[in-house]
């Protein structure tokens, strides 16, 4: 069996994980970074819109900075957030920006002078301070108080991930694309590696290192309607919840995106809406700022989500044989803008629809986008359960974002928190020594080649394993999605315990030589389903509503029996998840309040109930 | 009446020893809105489930799909069946290694193209967080953005004449990340050291000028004005270099 020694293994080498790699690199240690693609197609590279730091340097950013920032998470977060985390993000985020200037992000920047933007379909005017010019401008974006998320048109993603990469070139990291973890290498106290699968050869390999981190971003696609791409299936927390001591951190906490295009959900930027694009309805008419008369379109994604689903539920959506959709409108914003600002918006459009967004409407629907959920580490990015394993990224549960992750603060927490895990790790790693023991890295190899040969054999069942997706796709989108409730989400528990069952009895169709990809898919599939069951029965036990999970049966948020935050471990044999609790957040620095969007019904600490429902 | 499309489709798994290279034909129903994505997932789900391709973000931003459409490169992502005749022959890109099917490893060959072209802005500042970003006028930010568009899919490179005939040709990609560097104010390297990496043969020098790149680049990058530009600027640093020498 090949067998790679280093320092630090990052799996996953999109931004989270380059970044990580990077401080290894640069404190003087070995750092690999294992991608099932090229590591620029990683998916960060999707990410349009921005990233956000108060900078405060464009006129509408004005008075901007870290404590604005953090009052705007939290609250997005509906008080989900792990406060001491948001803090040491919002005060590292503006140098991460620099830093990224540095290395060569083409930000867009400060034009001194007069300029109109539109907000709720109308025209206004901002001057642009001249001192400032030059300097890294923002754009507006959901649930902020200030325009502070920084962008190059709406590639922000994309020239993140490719100045990332360019330094992890510059740095000699290595990167082994095509390569995928499908176990972790531990003995129930100390993590060691992991046992990977070749994506060109289809051949076992094993890394061995004194640090593992888990960057392999969120699992949309265990929803049948994502923005995410097919790669997001959940490598990452797979591999951690199959561990049996690992926990994933608030697993019913799935963001839904407002703007997905209909029937492809592919992502069209909140930049859209940021830059003063309006949600329509079937009567071309604007309906957000009826619900939501302070924030209107800009209020945060769940409550967007929400309310869009709400008017399409009032018969209000235009019809289509692929469901009820909506409009987004975004031809006021003109040619010039829709050209530099909004480029992929107007690609996409073009190429997906068929339409020419500067005359016409784009059709669109919330579509699952963000994984709050994700393995949980403390601040330091070091997770729960294992010694020498991390994690960072959308793919761990920091826990900055709560139940609810603001626009832009997504690019944001990859470069920020890589920075600040890797410093961590680079801590951790001075003077740390681990023994490899041969027992236990023989025992993890041995039961995944007993896996690929019980698939390929046939011995467990000839389940078909994209029937089995299908379905677990099929359950979530229907009863665990934007709404919930008691009813439903119990269904969805007990069908996905009968489609674990069925996961477990998968064999292929194919032979499975090489880098085969249904075995790539067989050997993820029970993982997917723990996933989907995770979310399903995390769902069902929080009867509350907060960010975006809202439960019909509990529209209220309550502070008094569920701010906390759900642990969810997987023990062998199992077919749930053990849930434990721990409080939301141990620093209280912004106590629980309104939001100031959303429905604002509060079951306090105190057991009081305060504010109504508005719909 | 929904048409009835007929696929060919390059086959072979390198890690077979029982495959060999060959076409496999699959039929499929034409629906609406039906891409290149949708028709493979539906032919790997429905009728070979070892058929090997590469997808990603499936909306033509991350470049993993480029495969030879017809005979021409493009994303398989955003290409519709409705563009296309009912009999659509798809071939892996040339060039890059084959992984098995219609799956290529551009990640190995891109990877190379970086170490070359040192694709990373060269400076002898160190970064100080604690101060201001250095400016930069938007309209030169907007420029470097319009080159960084690349998505290094691999079309340009598959569709280049010279790339095709000789394996160290850096094609078109490569000249563009070059263009952006020297574009770029932050970076301090010299034409002298740009022209030490493409004023060659293999480089700027190497193009004959037939533009198939500019013609599939999907994200449709200037990469014709870019190879002008290069070649004007390389020729002038040639002709310094050779007076130099003489004088």
């Amino acid at each position: 069996m090949e067998t790679i020694f280093t320092d630090v293994l990052c799996i996953g080498a999109g931004l989270a994980g380059e970044r990580v790699a990077i401080e290894a690199a640069s404190a003087g240690f070995d750092a690999i970074c294992l991608s099932i693609v090229p590591a620029r197609r990683s998916h960060s590279s999707a990410a349009q819109g921005g990233m956000q730091a108060a900078l405060g340097h464009c006129a509408m950013g004005d008075g901007d900075c870290p404590d604005v920032h953090f009052v705007d998470t939290v609250k997005g977060s509906d008080w989900g957030a792990d406060q001491e985390v948001v803090r040491l993000f919002v005060d590292r985020a503006p140098e991460a920006v620099r830093e990224m200037a540095f290395w060569g992000i083409p930000w867009n920047r400060v034009v001194p002078g007069k300029s109109t933007y539109f907000k709720g379909g109308k025209e206004f005017e901002k001057v642009e301070a001249s001192e400032k010019e030059g300097f890294i401008t923002a754009r507006d974006f959901g649930g902020t108080a200030k325009w502070r998320t920084c962008y190059t048109s709406d590639g922000t993603g994309h020239t993140l991930l490719y100045t990332m990469d360019n330094k992890v070139v510059q740095l000699g990291v290595t990167v082994h694309d095509r390569v995928e973890a499908i176990a972790l290498i531990h003995d129930g106290e100390i993590c060691t590696g992991a046992v990977a699968r070749c994506l060109k050869t289809g051949d076992l390999r094993v890394y061995l290192a004194k640090a593992t981190v888990i960057a392999t971003g969120g699992y949309g696609r265990i929803y049948r309607e994502t923005t995410n791409a097919v790669i997001n299936d959940g490598g990452g927390a797979i591999i951690a919840l199959d561990t049996g001591v690992v926990p994933l951190g608030n697993p019913e906490a799935q963001q839904f995106h407002p703007t997905g295009i209909v029937p492809t959900n592919i992502l069209v930027t909140e930049g859209c809406r940021g830059d003063g694009g309006t949600l329509l309805d079937v009567n071309e008419e604007r309906f957000m700022h009826e619900y939501e008369p302070e924030k209107a379109e800009l209020a945060s994604r769940d409550v967007v989500s929400r309310w869009m689903t709400h008017h399409i539920r009032q018969g209000l959506g235009v019809k289509s044989p692929y469901g009820d959709y909506l409009w987004l409108d975004i031809r006021h914003l003109g040619e010039h803008h829709i050209k530099t600002k909004l480029r992929e918006v107007e690609e996409i459009c073009n190429n997906f629809l068929g339409i020419d967004p500067i005359t016409q409407l784009i059709p669109v629907r919330p579509a699952q986008h963000y994984t709050m959920a994700g393995v949980r580490t403390n601040k330091d990015g070091a997770a729960y359960g294992l010694t020498g394993l991390f994690s960072a990224g959308e793919a761990a549960c920091w826990d900055m974002h709560g139940l609810n992750r603001l626009g832009g603060n997504s690019l944001a927490e990859t470069v920020v928190a890589g920075k600040i895990v890797g410093e961590k790790i680079v801590e951790f790693l001075q003077g740390y020594e681990v023994q490899y023991n041969t027992g236990v890295i023989r025992s993890a190899v041995t039961k995944q080649e007993e896996r690929i040969k019980r698939l390929i054999s046939g011995e467990n069942g000839d389940e078909n394993v994209y029937d089995i997706r299908n379905h677990m796709q099929d359950e979530l989108m229907e009863r665990v999605g934007i709404f919930r409730n008691g009813t439903d989400l119990q269904k969805a528990v007990d069908n996905l315990q009968e489609i674990y069952a069925r996961a477990q009895k998968v064999g292929l169709r194919s032979n499975g030589a090489g880098a085969n990809p249904e075995l790539g898919l067989a050997l993820k599939i029970q993982g997917m389903v723990k996933l989907a069951l995770c979310t399903a029965y995390g769902a069902l036990q929080r009867t509350e509503s907060r960010g975006c999970h809202a439960r019909e049966d509990y529209e209220a948020r309550n502070d008094r029996d569920w701010w906390n935050r759900t642990l969810a471990t997987w023990k062998e044999g199992d077919d749930l998840p053990t849930l434990n609790y721990e409080p939301a957040t141990e620093t209280v620095e912004l106590p629980p309040g309104e939001r100031g969007y959303g429905v604002c019904k509060i079951i306090t600490c105190d057991g009081e109930v305060i504010g109504e429902d508005k719909s | 009446m929904a048409r009835r499309l007929k696929f060919n489709i390059f086959r072979y798994n390198p890690q077979d020893p029982d495959s060999s290279p060959h076409t496999d034909t699959f039929f499929l129903e034409e629906t609406e809105s039906m891409s290149l994505f949708i028709a493979l997932n539906q032919i790997r789900e429905e009728q070979d489930s070892s058929l090997q391709f590469d997808f990603c973000c499936r909306a033509g931003i991350c470049g993993a799909c480029a495969i030879m459409i017809n005979g021409k490169p493009g994303l398989a992502c955003h290409t519709l069946t409705d563009e296309l005749p009912e009999e659509i022959t798809l071939m892996p890109l040339p060039i890059f290694k084959l992984i098995g099917d219609l799956s290529v490893d551009t990640g190995t060959w891109f990877r190379a193209m970086y170490e070359k072209v040192e694709s990373w802005v060269h400076t002898d500042e160190t970064f100080d967080p604690n101060t201001d970003e250095g400016r930069m006028d938007n309209a030169l930010a907007e420029e470097i953005y319009e080159l960084e568009r690349c998505i290094e899919c691999g079309c340009c490179v598959a569709a280049c004449g010279t790339a095709n005939m000789r394996e160290d040709f850096v094609g078109a990609v490569a000249m563009n990340r070059i263009a952006r560097f020297m574009m770029d104010p932050r970076d301090e390297r010299t034409d002298k050291e740009y022209f030490e990496i493409i004023g060659t043969d293999e480089g700027i020098f190497g193009c004959m000028g037939l533009l198939g790149c500019e013609d599939v680049c999907p994200k449709h990058l200037p990469l014709q004005d870019q190879l002008g530009i290069l070649r004007r600027k390389m020729g002038w640093s040639a002709v310094k270099q050779l007076f130099r020498f003489k004088s």
